[in-house]
């Protein structure tokens, strides 16, 4: 019993070391910018860096979008296709697959014919219809993750019978989807979240070649020709990220119960 | 006029049809059991008057009003389900509320028609409380609240005793009906336990096969079954073959033994295999005993069951089983020991296939 916890103890120390080493050598890179000693220069040039600014808050509000836009298609979806059409399950997880499966390159080329300035629905024509397009194709990114935390979330409790329960209270569509499903399913929606933050907040291939000022490139142009800022970034971005869940966690925590009077 | 009408209801899964022409009409505080084995359609039967599922002919009126067509939130009709059904994010208080407040009642009702039915099901100390911190007994009872809260014209109960332990399940069906007489609402309850239905009801629908076999309160029911399936299905009966000798005197044979029934053969002729039933509880051993409500055989097994002793004796090709009190005075009957079972003459039942 005691040489198995202590094999189960050194397993995940080796599992967590994989992880961490790697980081903390990022982080211990990011401070040898000035000679001889550890500073955070790389931290301060970063932090004055305009561009840096700019592209953070721009895919932090993408990512904000896209989690609104994606939660608001994908939680009726799972809702629907576990309460009336359950025989289309393997359909719809088959495509919400097909983002692993098929490049962002090709996904982002099928865009820019699709949606083109001489195209029927001319996204790309202008700032906004591009800023649209770079949305709707970071949902379909995260298609995969968000669509299987919710779908996770909904096996947990008794979708149909909620339903039939507030149905027959006299509740309307909309009623029993905000007020008696999403408030339940949100574990599953704010880890759809968690991921959807990550991908966004790392995705280069879709805002470069739609030509948006994401973090993503920025991170590519800044690795291309600076040494130590790269690291520097890598480490606030994880860092904020992981703030986000953090908080993320925290509020969906405080909201979930309050004190029981017995 | 009756205050629930199921009229002509089929229902149809595919190329299934589980529901035949199946009417029914109930009056207003009534407390109706559609009892029957699984997959027999009272589940479905009831999920058509909650507006779940549309039969695919026939009508249902409430008070008068078409509700066929009607969807499940227009209907105003409480349901309490065999899984509970609380909204886990809601406190107690906010379950009971929800009906309310989707009715956008004023919030002063809302607050004394919670505290009523929280009073109404003892639980009033339990209303800050979320329903996984409850007990499955609590749970339904919040259920219960849950459905009368909004004041709905027929209550609709989906086995709501099934999960729930042996104790509890008593408790609770006595609880319910007090509610239901006390509040006077039309009731509609599912249930595959003939204990259940025939404790708590007014009246109950025993169904097979997609099809009402019998209506009737629960002492017809028992005392009275209409089918070999009701007989065999409600209590423990012993279902004997025999054979019609002068079906104009209601003359029959069991075995080599002669019976004269009080009741009628109906359509059977001379030499016809018809079904008798006997309840257990209905025969005493009688060394005396002889005619028509007398049958004799011997003993192939005697049980002791604590207060009744039940034997198990073999008249011709049948096996009856007969239930006796415990005397510590008397001895039971030893095996192969040949006895003779009395009866009176309206025991013996005529059932239809």
């Amino acid at each position: 019993m005691k040489t198995n916890r202590i094999g189960a103890w050194i397993a995940m120390a080796i599992g967590a070391s994989y992880f961490v080493i790697p980081l903390i050598g990022t982080f211990e890179f990011s401070l040898r910018m000035r000679r001889g000693e550890y500073s955070f220069d790389a931290y301060r040039s970063v932090f004055s860096d305009m561009q840096f600014r700019e592209t953070f808050g721009y895919s932090m509000l993408m990512a904000l979008l896209t989690i609104v836009f994606g939660m608001l298609l994908v939680v009726p979806t799972a809702y629907w296709v576990r309460l009336r059409l359950p025989q289309m399950r393997p359909v719809v997880e088959f495509i919400t697959l097909l983002p692993l499966v098929i490049p962002a390159i090709v996904i982002v080329f099928g865009y820019l014919r699709m949606y083109n300035s001489s195209s029927v629905l001319p996204l790309t024509g202008s700032t906004t219809g591009t800023n649209v397009l770079l949305v709707f194709s970071y949902i379909t990114l995260s298609l995969p993750y968000m669509y299987r935390a919710v779908d996770t979330a909904m096996r947990a409790i008794d979708v149909r019978t909620l339903t039939e329960a507030a149905q027959s209270l006299g509740a309307s569509w909309g009623t029993i989807l905000f007020r008696c499903i999403f408030p339940n399913v949100m574990s599953g929606v704010l880890s759809g979240a968690f991921i959807t933050l990550a991908i966004v907040m790392g995705e280069f291939t879709m805002a470069a070649l739609l030509n948006r000022p994401a973090f993503g490139p920025y991170l590519q142009l800044v690795g291309a020709n600076k040494a130590y800022e790269p690291s520097a970034l890598s480490v606030i971005a994880f860092s904020i990220t992981w703030l986000s869940m953090g908080l993320l966690n925290l509020v969906s925590r405080f909201g979930k119960s309050a004190p029981v009077k017995a | 006029m009756s205050f629930l009408t199921l009229t002509h209801i089929r229902k149809s899964f595919g190329q299934t049809q589980v529901v035949h022409d199946f009417d029914m009409a109930i009056e207003k505080g009534e407390f109706v059991s559609f009892l029957g084995p699984s997959g027999c359609g009272k589940t479905t039967v009831l999920r058509m008057i909650a507006g779940f599922e549309t039969p695919s002919s026939g009508t249902i009126m409430i008070n008068g009003r078409n509700q066929t067509e009607l969807k499940p939130n227009q209907r105003n009709i409480g349901m309490v389900f065999q899984a509970y059904a609380l909204f886990p994010n809601m406190t107690v208080r906010d379950n009971v509320a929800f009906g309310l407040k989707v009715a956008g009642a004023p919030k002063t009702e809302i607050d004394a028609r919670v505290k009523e039915m929280l009073a109404l099901i003892h639980l009033e100390h339990l209303a800050d409380r979320y329903p996984y911190q409850m007990s499955g007994g609590q749970q339904q009872r919040v259920a219960l609240a849950r459905a009368l809260a909004p004041k709905p014209q027929v209550l609709l109960l989906d086995e709501p005793l099934s999960a729930l332990d042996a104790k509890i399940r008593v408790s609770l069906r006595e609880e319910i009906r007090m509610i239901q007489q006390q509040l006077g609402i039309t009731t509609v309850f599912v249930t595959h336990d003939q204990e259940e239905a025939l404790s708590i009801s007014d009246r109950i629908v025993i169904m097979n096969g997609g099809r009402a076999d019998q209506i009737g309160t629960p002492f017809e029911i028992y005392n009275r079954p209409a089918t070999r399936f009701v007989a065999s299905f409600v209590g423990t009966l012993n279902l004997i073959d025999a054979k019609v000798l002068d079906p104009a005197a209601n003359r029959i044979a069991i075995g080599d033994q002669g019976i004269t029934l009080r009741e009628p053969l109906g359509a059977a002729k001379a030499g016809d295999t018809v079904s008798l039933a006997l309840r257990p509880e209905a025969g005493s051993i009688a060394a005396d005993a002889k005619g028509d409500t007398a049958l004799t055989g011997h003993v192939i097994a005697s049980n002791f069951l604590g207060s009744v002793i039940r034997t198990r004796m073999k008249i011709a090709d049948s096996v009856i089983s007969f239930d006796t009190f415990n005397n510590p005075g008397v001895k039971p009957p030893a095996i192969g020991e040949t006895v003779t079972l009395r009866f009176t003459a309206g025991d013996l039942l005529v059932v239809r296939e």
